[in-house]
């Protein structure tokens, strides 16, 4: 099963209280390595919540974990906390005022069933090269 | 024991720049916070994590190794007086301080300084630039607002006090019943836990705002709107339009829902125009909702040096703004920047992965008092203490109210204010120069 919706990225208070000095703990993986879709869509793509699904755009891919939203109804919206994961599938494109589509962008999702959620630093160094 | 209480801390997290916090410190330690939210009690207890860095690092054959602050500056300084194209961003979690010793470096140099604007409100920034902005303090919304919108906003989860502080529930001068002398209404895409809370709720499509806006601005100037406008039927649109007519003094505060989306700036400049529109009616006033505590900040002192709000290229030896070309991720993704100095930010994990794909391959030094993710790439890494809790210094609230930042607890031993570090290179680059030039 495929879902197509509109992807949105934005502040969450759990996001929030581990911005800012755990970045590289288990702790930012819970709190933004996720997708959080309406309960309704969720039934649909046919996963439990808090299992693994690939978010994919014209512009990357990741695989997060999937949630019940909190902030339903939402059908066809999927939420990623701001974020490296996000920040995978988001348009990069400014516009020519520098500002990149974090909002508004097509998505599809799919169920990634054993694939793995990568932690912050992790997923970094797989998809940029380092130093 | 020794036990006391700061009773005037200002919040160092979200532009809401809280300063009624108290502060219970044993022994030089911060052991309560009071009054402040999940996100500020959690800034307040944040010099405590183990993610802190204790020495400056460098990059000695591709790892990083502790060193000294004189090395680290030596080095940071040389990196920036040999790039061509060098980038300083960041500074939306520094003190005002800092930022005009960055943009004497910036000048110096030759840089693009930019700050985190550019990746959230900057959108706005360059809207108010072109209709202007009818606003006014937040304490004048407290007393006065009997109409308070969010739209595209979350505060319940992005600055969490935004409402029981400023604007719905706490009691004004011409609001002596608080909350129940006024409405609140909430327009999103999803219906969010503030949503929940509202009056009246308008459930926009995405990339609706736009539409939606123009809609308002239709009905508020008595035309015919089609039977539904992104999603919201005709007559709830033509209801808030009859609303914001009608009351005595109305608020719209924004966030990145109607900034972010399709439309961008042009979607502000309509909203912006909206409330001029209402001006022929009723007083009424707008806020984009600032993310970081002196983002604002940054704008100010940038303005009051340059003449710029932010993305300014001082290449050409003069000021220069033209967002879309030099600003942060533009000057990322076109592959230009050959080194970068990062102030309090972290745009590996919040920039677009193609732009931190060029931040991984020049030299970046850091200024930061924790490890973060774009500490990974740098080459200098220079810890620092933390303005509002362990250093005075001077914020802009997101309704330009500058406060003064106070000391709560005394910084660890060696970790200098991100201001002196900045000076440090700044004098280090001046000698530089001047050698070079004797040579």
């Amino acid at each position: 099963m495929r879902l197509e919706v509109t992807l949105i990225t934005g502040r969450s208070l759990a996001q929030g209280t581990a911005r800012e000095a755990e970045k590289t703990k288990p702790e930012y993986v819970k709190a933004a390595a996720i997708c959080e879709l309406d309960p309704a869509d969720l039934k649909k793509l046919g996963v439990d919540d808090g299992a693994p699904v690939r978010v994919r755009t014209e512009y990357g891919s990741v695989v997060v974990y999937a949630t019940a939203s909190t902030q339903a109804p939402h059908l066809g919206i999927a939420f990623i906390p701001l974020g490296p994961w996000a920040n995978q599938v988001i348009r990069s494109d400014t516009d020519k005022i520098g500002t990149p589509s974090f909002k508004g962008v097509h998505a599809e999702i799919e169920p990634a069933q054993g694939e793995t959620v990568e932690d912050a630093v992790k997923l970094l160094s797989k998809t940029i090269k380092g130093k | 024991m020794a036990t006391k209480v700061v009773s005037d801390a200002v919040c160092t997290y979200c532009g809401c720049l809280c300063d009624d916090i108290e502060v219970l410190v044993q022994d030089g330690k911060i052991v309560d916070v009071r009054h402040a939210c999940i996100l500020g009690t959690s800034r307040f207890f944040d010099y405590l994590r183990p993610e802190r860095m204790v020495k400056p690092l460098i990059r000695v054959d591709g790892e990083l190794k502790e060193t000294s602050i004189d090395e680290a500056v030596k080095k940071a300084a040389e990196i920036l007086a040999k790039a061509e194209r060098p980038l300083l961003y960041g500074w939306s979690m520094a003190g005002c301080e800092a930022h005009q010793v960055g943009i004497e470096l910036a000048e110096e140099i030759g840089a693009v300084i930019d700050d985190t604007t550019s990746v959230c409100h900057g959108p706005s920034v360059i809207a108010l630039q072109e209709v202007g902005i009818s606003t006014c303090t937040l304490g004048e919304v407290k007393n006065r607002a009997d109409l308070v919108i969010y739209w595209g906003s979350n505060p319940m989860q992005a600055h969490p006090r935004h409402m029981s502080r400023y604007t719905v529930y706490p009691r004004g001068f011409f609001r002596e019943r608080g909350w129940r002398d006024r409405v609140l209404v909430v327009i999103d895409v999803r219906k969010t836990d503030t949503a929940k809370l509202a009056t009246r709720f308008l459930q926009v499509e995405p990339n609706g705002d736009y539409e939606l806006i123009s809609a308002l601005r239709l009905a508020v100037n008595g035309n015919k709107i089609p039977e539904k406008v992104a999603g919201v039927p005709r007559e709830e649109i033509e209801k808030l339009a009859e609303i914001m007519k009608s009351c005595h003094f109305g608020a719209i505060f924004f966030g990145l829902g109607v900034t972010s989306s399709a439309g961008k700036n042009r979607n502000i400049d309509n909203v912006l125009s909206l409330v001029r529109d209402l001006g022929a009616y009723t007083k009424f006033v707008i806020f984009p909702m600032r993310g970081h505590y002196n983002v604002t900040g940054f704008g100010q002192v940038l303005t009051w040096e340059t003449g710029f709000p932010f993305a300014v290229d001082f290449s050409r030896n003069y000021p220069r703004y033209n967002p879309g070309e030099t600003t942060a991720v533009d000057v990322l993704l076109r592959e230009e920047a050959d080194a970068a100095l990062i102030v309090a930010s972290d745009p590996a994990a919040h920039f677009p992965r193609k732009a931190v794909e060029h931040l991984a391959k020049i030299p970046v030094i850091t200024i930061e008092p924790f490890r973060s993710l774009t500490t990974q790439y740098a080459t200098v890494a220079i810890p620092s203490a933390i303005t509002g809790i362990e250093v005075e210094g001077t914020a802009y609230r997101m309704d330009h109210v500058p406060l003064r930042l106070h000391k709560v607890v005394e910084p660890p031993e060696g970790r200098l204010p991100d201001r002196e570090i900045l000076k440090m290179i700044l004098e280090h680059v001046r000698a530089l120069k001047t050698g070079a030039g004797q040579a």
